[in-house]
């Protein structure tokens, strides 16, 4: 299993039976493949779907039937559809109990940027400040380090915030990393990482948790 | 059909009541649920100076994009353009102004203007750049931003199926800002794939009332998406 399917397997396990999930783009989609099976999840996708299924078959695709990348999915038994504003009705109201997506920054206090880099492009927020304000929970899954080799996890965020005092648990490709009111707390790694690895990949204080798990997967 | 409320009109009938400068809405997610002959004709009529609301820049060959891509808007009212070309082009160049709104406070600004409420309340966006310089104001002991609605000259939107009076039925997905958007203009039309006569559709499923509804027009359906 490569790191990327493990952090989405990882991801899986903060999902509980009866769960409405929203899945960013990139790793958190894969999270979906990793729920075990007599579990019952709906999966939220903020264009008007509660119960998005898997994509849709090559040649079966109806365009009225997409996720939030547009891309043409199934919807499961028990699937409703409805307009933006119930849509994100439902994640203002506390009913989406958990939202795993990408991060360019977390900060120890929470603090999530993941919408815009300061002089590149803007793409525009889309729902990502809602999911992220207003989810009941939300879960990051993100690289340690980014592609300059500059750490991810700061004590305070750069580029601008998605939203403040978000984020309550951090999943990167070396461990797992809760945000608690005293700041970062490394709970578990990734086999063959070291605490010591994720603390100089941190660009804050890391505490560490006795009793570190080691996550290892088998093969499936 | 008896057409007996006088809203199902020829294309270019409807065309009719989008004019230079005005603001339009335009409906869809990413293009589905946009009324593709609508916006089609927009871009035949080259009508200019919009300013458009959408959530997004739809898709680059349907909805906002293609339209901004043919130089017909000024402002772009948006959650993101990060799927097409031409809005980010244009932003990047300076011809363009987007006011960038998060999607969910987005819709509710939309519905707020369509139900008649003088603005929104919500704590989304707080302690990010998009305060700007927006009031805020404590309810309860807590504090919120105040979100002004919006409103649009005109909205065109898709639907399934359409009565004559203009109940609307709109399919899965495609129903996104629709009808939110069908409720916050001063002239409502719809691009539906059927209209049927008044008493076909059972009243229980009618999602947006008829007197929300201004023109009806029949969408031609030769727009598929490439995978479809």
């Amino acid at each position: 299993m490569g790191i990327k399917e493990m952090m989405a397997k990882r991801a899986a396990e903060e999902i509980k039976n009866g769960n409405v999930v929203n899945l960013g783009f990139g790793i958190p989609q894969k999270v979906i493949n990793y729920i075990p099976e007599e579990m019952t999840v709906f999966v939220h996708a903020e264009n008007g779907i509660l119960g998005a299924g898997p994509a849709a078959e090559a040649g079966k695709e109806d365009p009225t039937v997409v996720d939030s990348g547009c891309v043409a999915i199934t919807a499961v038994p028990g699937a409703s559809f409805f307009d933006s504003a119930d849509s994100f009705g439902l994640i203002r109201s506390g009913k989406l109990d958990i939202t795993i997506l990408g991060a360019l920054e977390v900060a120890e206090n929470g603090d999530l940027a993941n919408w815009m880099v300061p002089g590149g492009k803007i793409p525009g927020m889309g729902g990502a400040m809602d999911l992220a304000k207003k989810s009941a929970r939300v879960v990051v899954i993100t690289t340690q380090m980014d592609k300059k080799g500059n750490s991810k996890l700061k004590e305070k965020c750069e580029f601008p915030l998605t939203a403040d005092k978000c984020v309550s648990l951090i999943i990167t490709d070396m461990g797992v990393i809760e945000v608690n009111e005293d700041g970062y707390l490394l709970t578990e790694l990734f086999e063959g990482h070291t605490a010591e690895e994720v603390i100089a990949g941190t660009d804050a204080h890391l505490n560490v948790a006795e009793n570190l798990r080691v996550i290892r997967y088998e093969e499936q | 059909m008896e057409n007996k409320f006088g809203k199902v009109k020829s294309l270019d009938a409807a065309m009719e009541y989008i004019n230079d400068g005005c603001t339009i809405m335009i409906a869809g997610f990413g293009g589905h649920g946009s009324p593709y002959d609508l916006c089609q004709g927009i871009i035949d009529k080259n009508i200019k100076d919009l300013t458009i609301i959408s959530i997004d820049a739809g898709d680059p060959d349907l909805g906002p994009d293609h339209i901004i891509g043919n130089r017909q808007c000024k402002k772009l009212i948006t959650s993101h353009i990060g799927a097409t070309k031409a809005a980010g082009e244009l932003l990047n160049a300076g011809e363009l102004e987007v006011e960038f709104c998060s999607q969910g406070t987005l819709a509710e600004r939309i519905r707020a203007g369509g139900v008649g409420i003088g603005g929104v309340l919500t704590d989304v966006g707080m302690g990010t750049m998009i305060e700007y310089d927006k009031p805020k104001i404590q309810v309860e002991g807590k504090e919120y931003l105040l979100e002004t609605p919006l409103k649009a000259d005109v909205a065109i939107i898709e639907a399934e199926v359409a009565d004559e009076y203009g109940n609307l039925i709109y399919k899965g997905t495609d129903r996104g800002l629709n009808p939110l958007m069908a409720r916050a203009a001063d002239i409502t039309i719809v691009g539906a794939k059927k209209i049927v006569p008044v008493g076909e559709l059972d009243p229980e499923l009618v999602i947006t009332p008829g007197a929300f509804v201004d023109i009806i027009v029949e969408e031609r359906g030769d727009w598929t998406w490439p995978w479809a």
